[in-house]
């Protein structure tokens, strides 16, 4: 084993954050802030809520989570990399230890349930065997192992978030970023993609989930960042009705 | 370096983008074609009137005459010095007797004929007609051709050699301008179908993006695309040149050469096609790679 493994794998033991952003605030070219000295530090493992009113900010923090944008000031670690420093070329390996979920599954719909989640394993180049390895586990791990040859058209929403959450999954990311992953579904099925989230979160990917739904956030009594006019409110456990209580307008 | 697995998937994806494109891909590989197969016409035709020029610059000469007195001997000495020009294509000795055959037959009626009786009035009229392989050398063989004490009048076709040298020219201009429109039309269509193909995947590019795709793998389809595009927009008209061209040369060969002669043959078909197969998908290739990548430069920045 190489000394650079060595020096890896400890440092994957130790506590240190695998989100951090640092006095972090966002303006727009149209002047608007988005985000007013953010400071958020989230552990691995954690399973963390964020919440907030539409143009709350909680959109920028996943876009600058992303390194889809970079911040006006301040500094955004994610998976131990300084965001602002990445070069183009390396955005893209930095994003390969991401798995991102969102409220519209956005699937290819001329793609089959086993093509779309095989894709993910494509685009970061992975093996042939690999890919043919990796996809039914994944499918599996998500109860749809049947479906593989299907098109996510013939699957309902809650099935097609399953597959996006495979397609997230596929690659063993650090960190699972969630955005509103059940503002499509019923009831039913947002549960059951919960659990998943909950399960995934147990067998030590940090996730993050970004959400409107107050049952959920309630009853699920984990960490809550509440954003609102682009600053942290509040950041504690327990459900969005704690939060709420504090600040009555979210 | 980018795996085995990645280059095939990236050509699956490419073929894949034609046909889910149909429309503009078909709408490219049209104009590519018309485009190239109007450049294998005018390169038919400059390459055809390069050879047809270059028989007739062998048809052109310069006569030269002798001052009286001037034996065969010595005329028969300047003719060899003419001989080891290299701009020299051969040299015909034209005696007096012949000379004087020749007017009878192109200029003289029996009657004016007969008046002249036994007389050679060319009896110092022996000259050599001096044929060039290249007649932009004409005007120095003259210069040369005049140190002789024995030359007493040279004519030469000056007007015949610069305006041959005038179409060679012309055609070449005219076939580079046509030839660059059309380069520009092509690229602007291979740029049209990358653009709608482009957008079509938009939402696919964005996931790729997203989840860690490199320009490389996201660009690589595009690439393939396009120079699909292009190597089918060139091979079509390359294939249906071959036949036009047979038929023409073998119609040309078959019924007007014994009515017009030699000078009416085209060139070889293999001749031609030799150079115009690689030139033409080496220009269908790099217009559907050029028109690619001025898209994609433009274009994936869009798409977040």
């Amino acid at each position: 084993m190489s000394k650079r493994y060595d020096l890896e794998s400890q440092l994957k033991d130790i506590d240190v954050p695998v989100i951090l952003f640092e006095n972090v605030s966002k303006e727009y070219q149209s002047g608007i802030p988005a985000l007013k000295n953010v400071n958020i530090e989230i552990r691995k493992g954690e399973f963390v809520f964020i919440v907030g009113n539409s143009g709350s900010g909680k959109s920028t923090l996943i876009k600058l989570m992303l390194r889809e944008i970079k911040p006006t000031s301040g500094r955004v670690y994610v998976a131990g990399k300084l965001l602002e420093k990445l070069r183009r070329w390396q955005v893209a390996k930095f994003r390969r230890k991401l798995g991102i979920v969102f409220q519209d599954f956005r699937l290819l719909p001329d793609r089959s349930v086993f093509e779309n989640v095989a894709f993910a394993q494509h685009v970061i180049e992975a093996p042939a065997r690999e890919i043919r390895r990796q996809t039914p586990r994944m499918l599996a791990l998500v109860g749809l192992s049947e479906k593989g040859r299907a098109m996510p058209g013939e699957l309902s929403g809650g099935e097609q978030q399953r597959v996006a959450l495979a397609r997230a999954l596929v690659n063993n990311p650090v960190i699972l970023l969630a955005d509103e992953p059940t503002g499509n579904l019923d009831p039913k099925n947002s549960w059951e993609i919960m659990h998943l989230l909950e399960d995934i979160n147990r067998r030590g990917t940090t996730v993050v989930v970004v959400t409107h739904n107050r049952e959920i956030v309630d009853e699920m009594q984990k960490r809550v960042i509440t954003v609102k006019n682009g600053i942290i409110v509040s950041d504690q456990k327990g459900g969005y009705a704690y939060a709420k209580n504090e600040y009555s307008s979210i | 370096m980018p795996r085995m697995s990645t280059v095939v998937y990236s050509i699956g994806q490419g073929g894949k983008n034609l046909r889910r494109n149909r429309m503009f891909s078909l709408a490219s590989i049209g104009t590519m074609a018309a485009c190239l197969f109007l450049f294998g016409i005018f390169y038919f035709l400059l390459q055809n009137l390069q050879y047809a020029i270059k028989g007739a610059e062998t048809n052109v000469g310069v006569t030269v005459f002798f001052e009286e007195g001037t034996s065969t001997v010595r005329i028969a000495q300047i003719r060899e010095e003419i001989e080891k020009r290299s701009e020299v294509a051969y040299v015909m000795y034209i005696s007096a007797q012949e000379a004087w055959e020749r007017y009878k037959e192109t200029s003289l009626n029996e009657e004016q004929i007969e008046s002249f009786g036994e007389d050679n009035p060319l009896e110092n009229s022996a000259s050599l007609e001096v044929h060039t392989s290249d007649v932009t050398a004409q005007r120095a063989l003259i210069h040369y051709i005049r140190e002789f004490e024995e030359v007493r009048l040279i004519n030469d076709s000056k007007e015949l050699a610069d305006m041959l040298n005038n179409i060679n020219r012309g055609v070449s201009v005219v076939t580079t301008v046509i030839i660059l429109i059309l380069a520009a039309v092509a690229v602007f269509l291979i740029s049209t179908t990358i653009s709608t193909g482009v957008s079509i995947r938009a939402q696919e590019i964005s996931i790729m993006k997203l989840i860690g795709a490199t320009d490389f793998f996201i660009e690589a389809p595009y690439f393939v695309e396009g120079i699909l595009l292009g190597t089918i927009g060139a091979a079509i008209p390359l294939v249906l040149l071959n036949v036009i061209y047979r038929k023409i040369s073998g119609y040309i060969a078959e019924k007007l050469i014994s009515v017009l002669g030699r000078g009416t043959m085209l060139l070889d078909s293999g001749e031609i096609f030799a150079t115009l197969v690689p030139l033409s998908l080496g220009i269908g290739i790099g217009i559907g790679a050029l028109g690619t990548w001025v898209t994609l430069k433009r274009q994936l920045k869009k798409v977040h």
